[in-house]
């Protein structure tokens, strides 16, 4: 069975059908991972054992006339999100040993569709990198170009699917970690709004900015399990109470009376010309479905990275102070007292990237400091909300480039953590703004690296996001 | 150098009665093994999330409605950052610049005169959990983390230890009346922290220190005692006083440095991202505020003018919410209310204290009270009589003229048997009789004791007292 270029609704319909069983199914996908992953490192652990238990399942119930409408296809999930018994590490050394107690709300939810939990992803270390460098266990390497990054920081979910090792993946984007991914591997990924999916399980990074989201390898499939994810929840307040639509049966095939924006900021000195070449050629494409095409403007795109960081790690300084080693995972030999204890248990268990963001926060929340960066970039982010809130006003959606280029190789920006995070700069604004954004594949550059087009719409818009991305995904097909 | 003068502010936690924690649905209540009552949001596990506890809220502006505070429209949660092993998240949730209660204050009486100590705030916050220290090891008890915390902060308004102990007891009966706590003071319900510094009249403040967690009225009284003196006598000496934070060793009496000013956290306050702020609508608040019970003080002066009681009696029955519902309810249904309020006042709350129970729990109902006064005054039932009534009633309730009826209880008023009893003792009794003949007013007490006996202690002691005067007369 050849599992390398079947999506999730394809799978779905050859169950449907009889043509296979989840638990062929499943083996198919356990295989490649075997064959494969060794050279990309996509997963983190594989549990091929309880996967085939869930399929099992999922083929009685489907022979008892059961219906979900996941039953029995598999997901891979990053290693941030919280499955009940199983490891979620979040590719750091701190939680060695941490067995999760609970579902995240998103998995649930997934799981109660049928849904078969096969393996969790690689990415980098609390979900802070862009390459998957930052996973305190080994890289993902981008199944396109071996010595080139996968991107991150859900690069193993984005490997993963690129490579044939799932059909499907979750992974999580708080400054453009399921996007940026997506793109330089050549796959869907969409980024929800903010308060779209509930984030309850979701090891939180930066709260006001992670949202949980589908990596596939069609729209349709990321419209299927946003469906499924989506929705209010009692255990996050932060998840909105609003209706969810059947976004895959709401998909277009044209653009017909869509008005498409240029915002001219995203389109800036230094990128990559074969990245603009593609992105306008998508955007020609676009018009030729019958998408009018304006030009907009985000003036304060360019302190969107600043905004960004100040945001991210002052957020991330508390959210990781509970990994102190007293209830769960890592705990560090030979203290002599509680504070000691802290100090030799985070010193071991942090990575570098993940200290110095800590490092970050703590310095911008602290007393006298705290006006200067905290609520100066919460000011920024109001402006940068603004920004989109007129665009849209104009138009219903905007196409940009996902990054300024394609996958940059492995080693190339470990030693530069500023370039790291200035390769940000089109992703984070989304998640400031909280509006909704997807990439989809639009080309490869001379090298065969994949370039993606990143449709950005407004908070709550995932139909319109999802329907231009789908036409635009037909029309090359 | 003129007489220093000190100068007190405190901060009050208060534990409030909800059945679930501030964040999550797990159980507040007291004395469960440790870490029963823990989930993943009260533990810190990854990924975990809070949700608010709405009736928290409620009773926390509740409690703001009675004590006269503003509650501004909007309100928010925020992060406060800090290590420490009985800290879930290694942040507390707390309210820093957006608190859900402004102003306000507390009348207390001190040095013989009313007076408003006025308060900064009150927030909501999650409380932390337990550690607790065995020979070799320590453990944390996670039950209490998440529960409910109110702050209650003051004005630097308060000049005395007496008048912090008055403050407290206020404000106490204040929270016990509109039922947001138990108030506990053994299970940990308030702890209080104190700032205090001390200053010659008419000179700025001077430097405070702050004694933290001390979880008894008494404690912060001696606390507070011992640190003025303290303050004082380093100051009369030439010395400086240094901005710190002190605990209060209970055992040595005194107070010891914790950490100075430069050893202070910085807490890095910014807003919770992960709950929404608290709106309060108008007409939700306005709602709750026409619910509030009526305030101590408001009761006392109601009671006596709708009872005709003295300002006393009103006072020490409007102290305790419970006993006040009770007198009320006993004193609507009496011509005698004044009667109703002695018998509360004294056989009541006396045998309440001997049995360390409370109003509420003993099976005497108001009317039963309120008839037992009735019989004593139509003369059914003489005042001894009524109290080994009242005794029984406070032990198994029931119906007083039954009890009286069973236990043949009934005062004797019939004149005829009462004179043959005055006969009988005036015959065995020819000295007292003499005696009194003579003018020994006090032989009449003695004569009137023994017809008491021969009657078992039924008879109407004011007629047979009537009756052997007219016969010795």
């Amino acid at each position: 069975m050849d599992v390398k270029s079947l999506t999730l609704t394809g799978a779905g319909e050859l169950l449907a059908r009889g043509d296979c069983t989840s638990v062929e199914l499943v083996t198919a996908v356990a295989d490649a991972i075997r064959r494969t992953d060794a050279a990309i490192g996509a997963y983190l652990t594989v549990d091929e054992e309880s996967a085939l238990s869930q399929a099992r399942a999922a083929d009685e119930a489907r022979a008892a006339g059961r219906m979900g409408r996941l039953l029995g296809l598999p997901v891979a999930v990053k290693d941030v999100l919280n499955v009940r018994g199983q490891p979620c590490t979040c590719a750091s050394r701190i939680l060695q040993g941490y067995l999760s107690p609970y579902d995240a709300t998103a998995v649930a939810r997934l799981r109660a569709e049928g849904a078969v939990m096969l393996g969790r992803t690689n990415m980098d270390e609390f979900a802070m990198g862009s390459s998957t460098e930052n996973s305190a266990f080994h890289p993902t390497r981008n199944p396109h170009a071996a010595d080139h990054v996968a991107g991150g920081s859900s690069g193993g979910s984005a490997a993963a699917v690129a490579a044939g090792e799932a059909l499907a993946a979750i992974g999580t984007d708080t400054g453009g970690s399921i996007r940026q991914p997506a793109s330089f591997c050549g796959c869907v990924g969409l980024k929800p709004s903010y308060g779209r999916v509930s984030r309850y399980g979701l090891t939180a990074f930066a709260s006001s900015l992670d949202q949980i989201g589908p990596m596939t390898r069609s729209v349709r499939d990321a419209a299927l399990l946003l469906e499924v994810m989506a929705g209010r929840d009692p255990m996050d307040s932060t998840a909105v109470d609003a209706a969810v639509p059947p976004y895959a049966a709401r998909l277009r095939e044209d653009l017909r009376g869509v008005r498409l924006g240029r915002p001219r900021e995203y389109f800036v000195d230094g990128m990559s010309a074969e990245v603009a070449a593609a992105v306008d050629a998508a955007t020609r494409r676009c018009r030729d479905l019958g998408a009018e095409i304006v030009e907009v403007s985000l003036p304060h795109t360019e302190y969107a990275v600043a905004a960004y960081y100040i945001i991210a790690t002052a957020e991330a300084s508390a959210n990781l102070a509970r990994f102190d080693g007293v209830r769960y995972g890592f705990r560090a030999a030979g203290a002599t007292d509680p504070i000691d204890m802290y100090g030799k248990t985070r010193a071991q268990g942090f990575g570098a990237e993940v200290k110095r963001r800590i490092i970050l926060g703590t310095y911008v929340l602290s007393s006298g400091y705290y006006d200067a960066y905290y609520l100066s970039a919460q000011k920024m982010r109001t402006l940068i909300r603004r920004d989109f809130d007129a665009a849209f006003e104009r138009c219903d959606a905007l196409l940009t480039p996902v990054t300024p280029t394609t996958a940059f190789r492995l080693g190339e920006k470990t030693s530069d953590p500023l370039a790291m995070y200035l390769g940000d700069i089109f992703t984070v604004t989304a998640n400031l703004a909280g509006i909704c954004g997807l990439s989809v594949p639009c080309g490869a550059d001379a090298g065969g690296l994949p370039i993606g087009l990143q449709i950005l719409g407004p908070a709550f818009g995932e139909e319109v996001v999802l329907s231009v991305g789908h036409a635009f995904e037909r029309s090359r097909a | 150098m003129s007489k220093l003068a000190s100068t007190i502010g405190l901060e009050v936690h208060v534990q409030l009665k909800t059945r679930s924690k501030m964040f999550c649905a797990c159980a507040t209540a007291f004395g469960a093994p440790p870490n029963t009552q823990v989930c993943p949001v009260c533990l810190g596990y990854p990924g975990a999330m809070p949700v608010m506890n709405g009736e928290a809220v409620r009773l926390t502006v509740l409690t703001g409605l009675m004590l006269g505070c503003t509650i501004p429209p909007r309100a928010k949660f925020d992060r406060k950052s800090y290590f420490y092993p009985d800290m879930p998240k290694n942040y507390q949730i707390s309210q820093y610049d957006m608190p859900l209660c402004l102003g306000g204050g507390v009348e207390i009486e001190a040095g013989g005169r009313t007076r408003t100590v006025r308060l900064t705030r009150i927030h909501l916050e999650e409380d932390v959990a337990k550690n607790m220290h065995f020979e070799t090891t320590s453990g944390v008890d996670f039950n209490r983390a998440g529960v409910p915390l109110m702050e209650i902060v003051t004005e630097p308004d308060l000049h005395s230890p007496e008048e912090a102990m008055a403050f407290l007891l206020a404000l106490k009966q204040m929270l016990l009346y509109v039922g947001v706590s138990d108030c506990n003071l053994e299970q940990g319900n308030v702890r209080c922290d104190v700032n205090a510094s001390v200053a010659a009249p008419g000179d700025p403040l001077g430097v405070k220190t702050e004694i933290k967690n001390m979880n008894t009225f008494k404690g912060v009284f001696h606390a507070l005692g011992y640190e003025i003196g303290r303050q004082i006598a380093v100051l009369e000496a030439g010395g400086r006083i240094v901005q710190e934070t002190r605990r209060w060793d209970v055992d040595a009496g005194v107070t010891a440095s914790m950490r100075t000013k430069e050893n202070e956290h910085d807490y890095r306050y910014f807003p919770e991202p992960d709950l929404a702020p608290v709106e309060l609508d108008a007409a939700l608040v306005e709602g709750w505020r026409r619910g509030l019970p009526e305030a101590p003080r408001e009761r006392r002066q109601r009671m006596v003018r709708a009872y005709g009681i003295p300002d006393y009696d009103a006072g020490v029955l409007a102290a305790d919410r419970p006993v006040a519902d009770f007198f009320e309810a006993a004193a609507r249904g009496s011509k005698n209310p004044k009667a109703v309020s002695n018998w509360i006042m004294t056989e009541m709350l006396r045998l309440l204290s001997e049995r360390e129970t409370d109003i509420r729990n003993v099976p005497v109902a108001p009317r039963a009270l309120a008839r037992l006064v009735e019989m004593v005054d139509a003369g059914t039932l003489n005042s001894n009589k009524a109290k080994e009534v009242f005794a029984v009633l406070f032990e198994q309730g029931g119906d007083p003229d039954r009890i009286v009826g069973e236990r043949g209880l009934a005062q004797v008023s019939d004149e005829a048997a009462i004179e043959g009893m005055v006969d009988k003792v005036v015959r065995e009794n020819e000295k007292s009789a003499a005696d009194y003949r003579n003018g020994k007013q006090a032989a009449l007490q003695f004569l009137v004791g023994q017809v008491m006996r021969l009657s078992r202690g039924k008879a109407n002691p004011s007629m047979a007292a009537e009756l052997l005067r007219k016969r010795l007369g």
